[in-house]
């Protein structure tokens, strides 16, 4: 199971990598780190994974004395959270800045910016 | 061609990397000594029942501080880099075609009741697998459908910053009143713990989670009127 979402989560790395150094389309580029952003989600999630295990909630059914031998790792957990969220900044930003640069040059094509090719 | 040839020979090396740890992993069979830590002490320390939201809000409340800066830091960048842009106001928009009668019904049925999910999430952060993000993220959902109903709908951005600034202000107060009256900064137990499982429980991780809520929300608000002010349709 945790290799499952562990091979789907470095696939989607892979698939995100491949889509922003190949599409010369800023928008595209944009949509392919997301994909690897959500990779790298699973990819710490299923780390936390434990087998057999369940949720790190607590009520009746999982009294706080059984936790420690009941519940999946919660830290990737609370990692993955914040990076979720920040991912949705970044993506934001992105976005923004693409608008920015089509407004200038009336361009999406990476090709027509120049500047900081050596 | 010898530019694909590159990227195709560094995704190589790349999975190359990825199927080695993927081959070497064995997943543990306990809790490593962090996570145990949490798993015992949470319910006599923080007395939250969804162990995530413990260290999110208490544990390593610190970096949740940090990570709503960071939000804010963005939302006020979208901001800035759009807002040099020309406004287009109502008369020199171009005609939009209406939204149509199913999406203009629909959204004035679901947009209260987005809201009341998202704030029904963020209050009971510390029972169930929601909390103040995910809250504030449905909340801004909302937001979104009533622009997808009417791009030309103006939000006031005074609200939405009044609302972004007071939920920072609160939260981070807070934490200063956890210095003076319980353990330390961003401590939980300067209200009563209570009862692990009810509503009112958790100390003050509750009122926290509901502002980081509210700001989260008012964030990604932000953003997105930002980014529909600017359209040029």
């Amino acid at each position: 199971m945790a290799h499952i979402a562990l091979a789907t989560g470095f696939i989607l790395i892979l698939i995100g990598l491949y889509g922003a150094l190949t599409n010369r389309n800023i928008l595209r580029m944009i949509v392919s780190f997301t994909v690897a952003d959500t990779g790298v989600n699973l990819v710490i999630v299923a780390v936390g994974y434990l087998r057999g295990r369940t949720a790190p909630i607590l009520d009746a059914t999982l009294p706080a004395a059984e936790a420690a031998a009941r519940i999946i790792d919660p830290v990737p957990q609370a990692l993955v959270l914040t990076a979720i969220v920040i991912g949705v900044g970044i993506t934001a930003l992105m976005l923004a800045y693409a608008y920015k640069l089509h407004e200038t040059k009336g361009s999406l094509d990476i090709a027509d910016y120049r500047e900081l090719k050596w | 061609m010898i530019k694909r040839f590159t990227v195709l020979l560094l995704l190589a090396g790349v999975g190359t990397l990825f199927a080695g740890l993927l081959l070497g992993y064995s997943p543990d069979g306990e809790l490593n000594a962090t996570a145990r830590y949490y798993a015992d002490h949470t319910a006599p320390d923080i007395g939250a029942a969804n162990i995530v939201t413990a260290i999110i809000v208490t544990y390593r409340g610190l970096d949740t501080l940090g990570e709503v800066t960071v939000l804010f830091l963005t939302a006020a960048i979208v901001g800035l880099v759009l807002a040099r842009g020309r406004r287009r106001t109502r008369t020199e928009q171009r005609e939009l075609p209406p939204s149509g009668e199913l999406l203009t019904t629909g959204s004035r049925l679901l947009v209260p009741l987005i809201l009341l999910l998202g704030v029904y999430v963020f209050v009971n952060g510390h029972l169930t697998p929601g909390g103040g993000f995910q809250g504030g993220a449905i909340l801004a959902s909302a937001i979104l459908l009533m622009l997808l109903t009417d791009p030309l709908r103006r939000f006031s951005h005074r609200l939405i910053s009044a609302l972004e600034s007071t939920s920072g202000l609160v939260f981070v107060g807070i934490g200063l009143l956890g210095v003076f009256f319980a353990g330390g900064f961003l401590d939980n137990r300067i209200l009563p713990i209570g009862n692990l499982g009810s509503l009112f429980s958790a100390g003050v991780i509750p009122v926290i989670y509901s502002f980081i809520g509210l700001k989260v929300g008012a964030e990604f608000s932000s953003m997105l009127v930002s980014l529909s002010e600017t359209e040029d349709s």
